[in-house]
């Protein structure tokens, strides 16, 4: 069974005329230590599908599955565990706290899950070295890059005992070498057994999964075989 | 470009002339490849010979002969449709016509020939980014070539991204179909060729 599985999941905003069907009898999953990306235009569900696969919305239909629990029959309490401790999250917007340093936004996760206020900062400050980030942990976000902010977000995603990584357009406006760093950072936890989501309408980004999706008005439409190794690419594309 | 295809796109709506051919090529491609009257009856000889369509009357040669797609026809038209092009050459101008072929014809879904499209350039990605993946942190050139090829396959998807988005807007709010070629329009494309 995959870490993380979405079936038949249906999400309906409002009701009557102003009903929209933002997510259509949707099923995937994703395996420890994969990466699945879904791409699909915008307004296409990406974000529905990634709220309601991290449980910060409920589906009209359909469940949601993570590590074999459904989350239709976790207790609130439950759930806010698994969201503080199993889920790591990179939101469209990075969502960082303005009133917090890039290292206490890494570490709060982990306090807020009972990790010492201590440990939880060497946690935080080596997520930071990884990420080339050590000497900006004291700055505060309005004090960072567009680039430096991202890297904060995917470092709060992926600190402590994270095992499902759920990433909103994880580039957003960044240029190509920060992208690529994002990626690599994201791939690197799949390394280790977490299983990864990346919702985005950027196909650079897409072609780092090992598996890519394609989701039009709420409806999986296709998706991406397997690709064969690399050596076919080298014999049949142009020569470097 | 592939002349021999779209014809055959054009007569998959039903039996036409050769001059009726080549009028509705012009106008189906945006007035962006002209076409003489020559090159419309040797195509269509060429296809008779192969079979893949058929003309109504032997007898009559000239521009009283109708021809229609034969169902070898139809097979060849629908595979061409989704084989990808070689993209080892600048694809653009092929996947165009290609989807603009596949609007033309009422009964195939423009929307999935230009998905099966995306999706096999997306493939193409992740195995160029699977081998920036494993060697491009020592390798510099090789890096350097994938992401130019990268940049040039994400180009094409851009591309097929907002033709999915126009077409699906256009659906909703249609226009009327052009009458008559824009005359300024093509004396653009054709210096530009
Ligand atoms: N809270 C809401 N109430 C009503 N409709 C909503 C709500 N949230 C999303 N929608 C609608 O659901 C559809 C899917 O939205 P979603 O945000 O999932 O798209 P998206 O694929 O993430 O788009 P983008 O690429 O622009 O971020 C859209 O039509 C949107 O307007
Ligand atoms: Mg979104």
């Amino acid at each position: 069974m995959s870490f993380l599985e979405l079936r038949h999941v249906t999400k309906v905003y409002g009701d009557g005329s102003s009903e929209v069907r933002a997510l259509d009898d949707v099923s995937l999953g994703v395996d420890r230590g994969g990466l699945v990306a879904v791409m699909g235009p915008s307004g296409s569900g990406k974000s529905t599908l990634l709220t309601i696969a991290g449980s910060l919305e409920e589906p009209s239909g359909g469940e949601v599955v993570i590590d074999g629990h459904s989350l239709s029959e976790m207790s609130h309490n439950d759930k806010a565990r698994l969201r503080r401790r199993t889920i790591g999250y990179v939101f469209q917007d990075f969502n960082l706290l303005p009133g917090l340093t890039a290292a206490e936004n890494v570490s709060l996760p982990l306090e807020l899950d009972g990790t010492g206020a201590r440990r939880a900062r060497t946690a935080a400050l080596e997520a930071l070295e990884r990420l080339g980030l050590v000497e900006r942990a004291g700055h505060f976000p309005d004090q960072l890059s567009g680039g430096e902010r991202q890297r904060v977000a995917i470092a709060r995603a992926v600190v402590g005992e994270r095992r499902l990584l759920l990433a909103d357009e994880p580039s957003g406006a960044l240029d190509s070498a920060n992208s690529e760093a994002v990626m690599r950072m994201i791939l690197a936890a799949c390394k280790t057994g977490v299983a990864a989501m990346v919702v985005t309408h950027d196909a650079q980004l897409a072609a780092w999964a090992d598996r890519v999706v394609f989701l039009r008005d709420g409806t999986v439409v296709d998706q991406t075989v397997p690709p064969p190794s690399a050596e076919a690419l080298i014999s049949s594309g142009p020569k470097p | 470009m592939s002349v021999r295809h779209a014809l055959l796109g054009l007569l998959s709506e039903g039996p036409k002339y050769g001059h009726q051919l080549r009028q509705e090529f012009e106008a189906r491609t945006g007035d962006v490849w002209a076409l003489n009257v020559g090159q419309v009856y040797t195509t269509l000889q060429r296809l008779e010979r192969d079979g893949l369509v058929a003309s109504d009357d032997e007898a009559a040669e000239g521009p009283q002969k109708a021809f229609r797609i034969t169902e070898a026809g139809a097979e060849e038209l629908a595979e061409w449709l989704r084989t990808p092009p070689d993209l080892t050459t600048p694809p653009r101008d092929e996947l165009v016509i290609k989807v603009l072929v596949a609007l033309a014809m009422p009964t195939v879904d423009v929307h999935e020939v230009i998905q099966a499209h995306r999706r096999y350039l997306v493939e193409l990605m992740q195995q160029w980014t699977r081998l920036k993946e494993d060697e491009g942190e020592f390798d510099l050139p090789l890096a350097l070539v994938v992401d130019a090829e990268l940049g040039r396959l994400d180009s094409v998807i851009r591309w097929l991204d907002s033709a999915d988005g126009r077409l699906k807007r256009a659906v909703v709010e249609p226009t009327a179909p052009t009458a008559a070629p824009a005359p300024r329009l093509r004396r653009r494309l054709a210096v530009r060729r």
